[in-house]
C-alpha cells in the first residue's frame, strides 16, 4: 500500500518540480517566473488538443513518445523513493531499467529520423553521443554499487546490511560519486551547461530538436517522460545525500522531497550563474565524472 | 579634370562636374583606389536620357572620391579583381540588366524584374516564388550533409534563408540568400511626394530609423540648400546615440541569452526600455521616428527634457556597466564568445566590412570620425583594441561603444543651443545636382546617395544600409565553425534583413 502510494504521489508530483528550476532561474533575472502549477496547465492544454502528423513519417515516429513515456514511468516503478519499497523490485533491475531508458532514448531518436529534418537528425547525432558518454559513467557507478552492496536492485542498494548513504561508512567514496552523478543528471536531462532547454534556436538544440514535429498529446507524453526522468535521477541523489531520517513515514516522505526539490533549486541556480558550453566542449564535461568514477572504484578496493 | 573628383560628405555638386570617364578608364581607377585601402561607398547604375550610366563613390583613408561612366550592356566585372565590388556589381546586374562578365559568384542579390527590361541577367522571369532559380553552392562527398534554416525562422525575427555545407557539426560554407522584404524603396522615393519621404526613410530599416531619416535629411538639406541650426545638430546627434545605446544593450543581452546565460538577457531587455523610453523623451517616438526631418527637428529640446535625459542616463550607466561587467567576467561566457566566428583582418578588409563588425576585425572606419556630420566634428572619437575578428570582439565593441556614447550624449547635454522647430513647408531641390550623405548609424556606415535631372526631380534614389556588405561577413564568420555556434555569431553582428532587401 505504501509503495503504491508512494508511486502516485511520485507521479502526481513530477511535473511540478520542475518549475521550481523555472522560479530560480526567474528569480535570478529578477522576474516573477510562470506560475507553479504551469506544468499541469501545459499538459491539460496538450492532452485537449490534436497531433499533427507529418505525411514522410511513419508508425515509427508515433511510437517514440509512448516507448518514451513508458520506460521513463518504469523507473519510478522500481525506485524506492523517501525510504519506501518500490512496487517492483529483483536482483539485477538497475540493469534492465537503464537499458530500457536506452530503449526509450533509441525510440524518440528513431522518431527523429523519420521526420527526415535535418535539424532533427543533428539533434539525434548529438543525443546518441553524449548519452553514450554519459553511460560509461552510469555503469561505473552501478560497478561501484555493486561492489559496495553486493547487491544490483535499487531497493537493495539502500536497504541491505551496506547501505549506501553520504552519512554512513563510505561518504569519502560517494561524496565523488555525487558529483559525478550530478553531472549525469544534468547531461541525461538537457540542462545547462550540455543543453539549453529555454533556447528557441534549432541549431543549437540537443534534445528539444528531436521533438519538434511532436505535438499535443504526443508532446505531453514526452514531456511527463521528461519530468519522470529527472525525478528519478534527482531521487537517485537526494537517496545518497538525504540526512534526515524520520520514523514517521510520511515526515521521512516529505524531507526526502524537500532535498529532492533542493536539488532542482540547484539546477536553477547552477542554469543562472553558467552559460551552456562550446559543443565540442560538451564531451569533455561529461567525460568527467566517468573518471571520478573510475577513481572511486580503484579507491573501493581499498575498502573492500 | 582628374578621373577621381575628391569630394566632401553632403557637399553639393552639379553633376556636370562629376568625372565622367569611359568604362576602362573607369574600371581602372576603381580598382586602383580598392588596391590601395579604399572602400567602396556607392556604386550604382542610373538612367539619364535614355542612356545608361554607372556611378561610385569610394572612399580612401580620409577622403571621399566620385566618379562616373557610361554603363556598357555587358562590361567587364571589377569583383574578377576584387572583392570588395561584388554585392555592388550584383546589384546593378539586377536592377539594370547590366552583366558583370566574370563575376565569380553571380548570383542575384533580391529576387525582382529589372527596371529596363532588358533580358535578366540570372535567367529568372519571376513566374516562381523567391527564390526562383537560385543556384545554390553544394559540397558533396562522403558525410557531408545540408541544412536549411528559413526563409521562416522559430524566433520573431525577419525572413531570410540560409544554407548551410556541413561535415558533421563543422560548417564548410554558409549560403545566405535574402530578399524575401524587398519594397523597392529606392523607385517608392521617387513616385511619392516629399512630405512622404522622410516617413519611407524611417522605415528603410525599424531599427536603424535615426540613423536613415538622418542621411536622408542632409541630402535633402544640402540639395535644397536648407540650414540647420545647431540646437537641431546636438538634438540629432543625440538621437543617433541613443539608438545606438539601445541597440547594442539590445544585442549584448540577446548575446547572453543565446549561451543560456539568463540574467543579464533580463536586465538588458528592461534597460533597453529605458534607453527607448529616453528617445521619447527627446523626440516624443521610442524608435525615434517623426524626430528628423530636412531643416531641422519636429521636437525642441528644452531645459526639463535635458534634466530628465541627464538624471536618467546617470542612474542607467552605473547599471550597464555592472551587467556588462557579468557578462564579460563570466568565465564560461567568455568560453562561448572567444574564438567564436572569426573574421580575420585581412578578410574583412577584402570584403569591405564596416561599423563595429569591421572595428572588431581591426578596421578603425567609423563614419563619425571620418567624414563627420553634424556635431560629431567637435566630439571625440572611440577607439578600441580588442580585435580579433570573433564574437567577444564585436561584443567588446559595442560595449565600448555604449560607454563612448554615454560620455557624447552628456557632453551635448551640456551645451546651451536650443534648436528653433524649424520645418520647411516646400522643398526645392536644385537641378543637375548630386550629394552623397553617409552616416555612422548604429550598425555601421549609412549612405544615401541622390541624383536630380535638369527640373530638380529625383533621377536616381539609392540607399545603402550598412547590412549591404555585412552579410558576407557572416556568411564567412562561419566557415570552419560548429553549426551550434551560428545563433551566436549571427547575433553579434545583428545584420538588417529589411535594410538590405529595402
Amino acid at each position: 500500500m505504501d509503495s503504491l502510494l508512494s508511486f502516485c504521489f511520485a507521479v502526481a508530483i513530477a511535473p511540478l518540480l520542475p518549475a521550481v528550476i523555472q522560479k530560480t532561474k526567474a528569480y535570478f533575472a529578477g522576474k516573477q517566473g510562470p506560475p507553479l502549477l504551469i506544468n499541469y496547465y501545459t499538459m491539460i492544454k496538450l492532452f485537449k488538443k490534436g497531433s499533427v502528423y507529418s505525411t514522410s513519417t511513419s508508425f515509427v515516429f508515433k511510437l517514440g513518445p509512448v516507448v518514451g513515456f513508458s520506460t521513463s514511468l518504469m523507473m519510478l516503478l522500481y525506485f524506492p523513493m523517501a525510504e519506501i519499497a518500490p512496487l517492483f523490485s529483483f536482483h539485477g533491475d538497475v540493469l534492465i531499467l537503464f537499458y530500457l531508458m536506452g530503449l526509450g532514448r533509441f525510440f524518440t531518436i528513431l522518431a527523429a529520423l523519420d521526420t527526415a529534418s535535418p535539424f532533427e537528425g543533428m539533434g539525434a547525432a548529438r543525443e546518441a553521443f553524449f548519452s553514450t558518454l554519459a553511460e560509461m559513467t552510469v555503469f561505473g557507478i552501478l560497478i561501484l554499487f555493486f561492489r559496495l552492496t553486493g547487491s544490483l536492485s535499487f531497493y537493495e542498494f539502500f536497504s541491505g546490511n551496506h547501505v549506501i548513504d553520504l552519512m554512513g561508512e563510505y561518504s569519502a567514496l560517494l561524496i565523488l560519486v555525487v558529483v559525478g552523478l550530478y553531472i549525469v543528471m544534468l547531461t541525461e536531462n538537457s540542462r545547462v551547461p550540455v543543453d539549453d532547454p529555454a533556447t528557441h534556436l534549432e541549431l543549437t538544440m540537443i534534445h528539444e530538436v528531436m521533438i519538434l514535429d511532436h505535438s499535443g498529446p504526443d508532446l505531453a507524453l514526452i514531456e511527463l517522460g521528461s519530468y519522470f526522468k529527472l525525478l528519478f535521477y534527482s531521487g537517485f541523489l537526494a537517496r545518497l545525500i538525504d540526512p534526515f531520517h524520520a520514523d514517521n513515514a510520511i515526515i521521512n516522505g516529505l524531507l526526502f522531497y524537500a532535498v529532492v526539490a533542493f536539488i532542482y533549486i540547484t539546477i536553477g541556480v547552477v542554469e543562472s550563474i553558467t552559460a551552456r558550453y562550446k559543443m565540442p566542449q560538451v564531451p569533455k564535461f561529461i567525460l568527467t565524472p566517468f573518471i571520478l568514477v573510475f577513481f572511486v572504484i580503484i579507491l573501493s578496493m581499498g575498502v573492500m | 579634370m582628374s578621373n577621381l573628383m575628391h569630394i566632401q560628405n553632403n557637399e553639393r555638386l552639379s553633376r556636370a562636374n562629376i568625372p565622367h570617364l569611359d568604362f576602362d578608364t573607369f574600371r581602372k581607377e576603381l580598382l586602383n583606389l580598392a588596391a590601395n585601402d579604399g572602400q567602396v561607398v556607392q556604386f550604382f547604375a542610373y538612367e539619364d536620357q535614355g542612356s545608361y550610366k554607372l556611378l561610385a563613390v569610394m572612399r580612401q583613408n580620409y577622403k571621399l572620391f566620385v566618379t562616373g561612366c557610361d554603363a556598357p550592356d555587358n562590361f567587364a566585372s571589377l569583383t574578377a579583381e576584387s572583392e570588395k565590388f561584388h554585392m555592388f556589381e550584383r546589384e546593378i546586374g539586377e536592377q539594370y540588366g547590366l552583366k558583370a562578365e566574370g563575376h565569380p559568384w553571380y548570383k542575384m542579390v533580391r529576387y525582382h524584374e529589372n527596371y529596363t527590361g532588358k533580358k535578366d541577367v540570372f535567367d529568372n522571369n519571376y513566374d516562381q516564388d523567391i527564390p526562383g532559380n537560385y543556384p545554390y553552392f553544394t559540397v558533396e562527398g562522403e558525410s557531408v550533409h545540408e541544412v536549411a534554416v528559413g526563409p521562416v525562422h522559430a524566433g520573431i525575427i525577419e525572413p531570410g534563408h540560409f544554407r548551410f555545407q556541413c561535415c558533421g557539426e563543422r560548417v564548410f560554407h554558409l549560403e545566405i540568400q535574402l530578399g524575401y522584404q524587398h519594397r523597392g524603396v529606392e523607385k517608392l522615393l521617387q513616385t511619392v511626394p516629399y512630405k512622404r519621404w522622410p516617413i519611407i526613410a524611417e522605415t528603410i530599416a525599424g531599427d536603424t530609423t535615426i540613423g536613415h531619416s538622418l542621411c536622408q535629411s542632409q541630402a535633402v538639406e544640402a540639395l535644397a540648400d536648407l540650414k540647420v541650426d545647431e540646437g537641431a545638430s546636438i538634438v540629432r546627434t543625440i538621437a543617433l546615440e541613443l539608438e545606438r545605446i539601445a541597440n547594442h544593450i539590445g544585442d549584448l543581452g540577446a548575446l547572453s541569452l543565446d549561451v543560456a546565460f539568463n540574467p543579464p538577457a533580463a536586465y538588458f531587455g528592461r534597460i533597453r526600455g529605458e534607453y527607448l523610453n529616453l528617445s521619447q523623451i527627446l523626440g516624443g517616438n521610442r524608435f525615434g521616428r517623426g524626430l528628423v526631418r530636412p531643416g531641422g527637428v519636429t521636437h525642441v529640446m528644452g531645459a526639463e527634457q535635458k534634466q530628465l535625459l541627464r538624471e536618467k542616463l546617470a542612474e542607467l550607466t552605473p547599471e550597464v556597466e555592472h551587467v556588462n561587467d557579468l557578462i564579460f567576467t563570466a568565465a564560461s561566457v567568455l568560453g562561448r564568445f572567444e574564438g567564436t566566428g572569426t573574421v580575420s583582418h585581412e578578410n574583412a578588409e577584402k570584403i569591405g566590412l564596416v561599423g563595429y563588425s569591421g572595428r572588431a576585425s581591426g578596421l578603425s572606419y567609423d563614419a563619425r570620425a571620418t567624414f563627420p556630420t553634424e556635431c560629431y566634428g567637435k566630439l571625440p572619437a572611440n577607439s578600441n583594441e580588442k580585435t580579433d575578428g570573433d564574437v567577444c570582439s564585436r561584443g567588446t565593441v559595442r560595449r565600448e561603444e555604449i560607454m563612448h556614447s554615454t560620455t557624447l550624449i552628456n557632453t551635448l547635454l551640456d551645451k546651451e543651443e536650443e534648436a528653433s522647430s524649424y520645418i520647411p513647408e516646400t522643398i526645392e531641390l536644385a537641378p543637375d545636382s548630386f550629394v552623397v550623405s553617409i552616416n555612422e548609424a548604429w550598425r555601421g556606415e549609412v549612405s544615401h546617395c541622390l541624383l536630380t535631372d535638369d527640373k530638380g526631380e529625383i533621377l536616381r534614389y539609392k540607399v545603402k544600409d550598412p547590412s549591404f556588405h555585412n552579410w558576407t561577413g557572416l556568411a564567412l564568420s562561419l566557415r570552419d565553425t560548429g553549426i551550434s555556434d551560428f545563433p551566436l555569431c549571427n547575433k553579434s553582428f545583428n545584420l538588417s534583413y529589411c535594410g538590405f532587401d529595402i
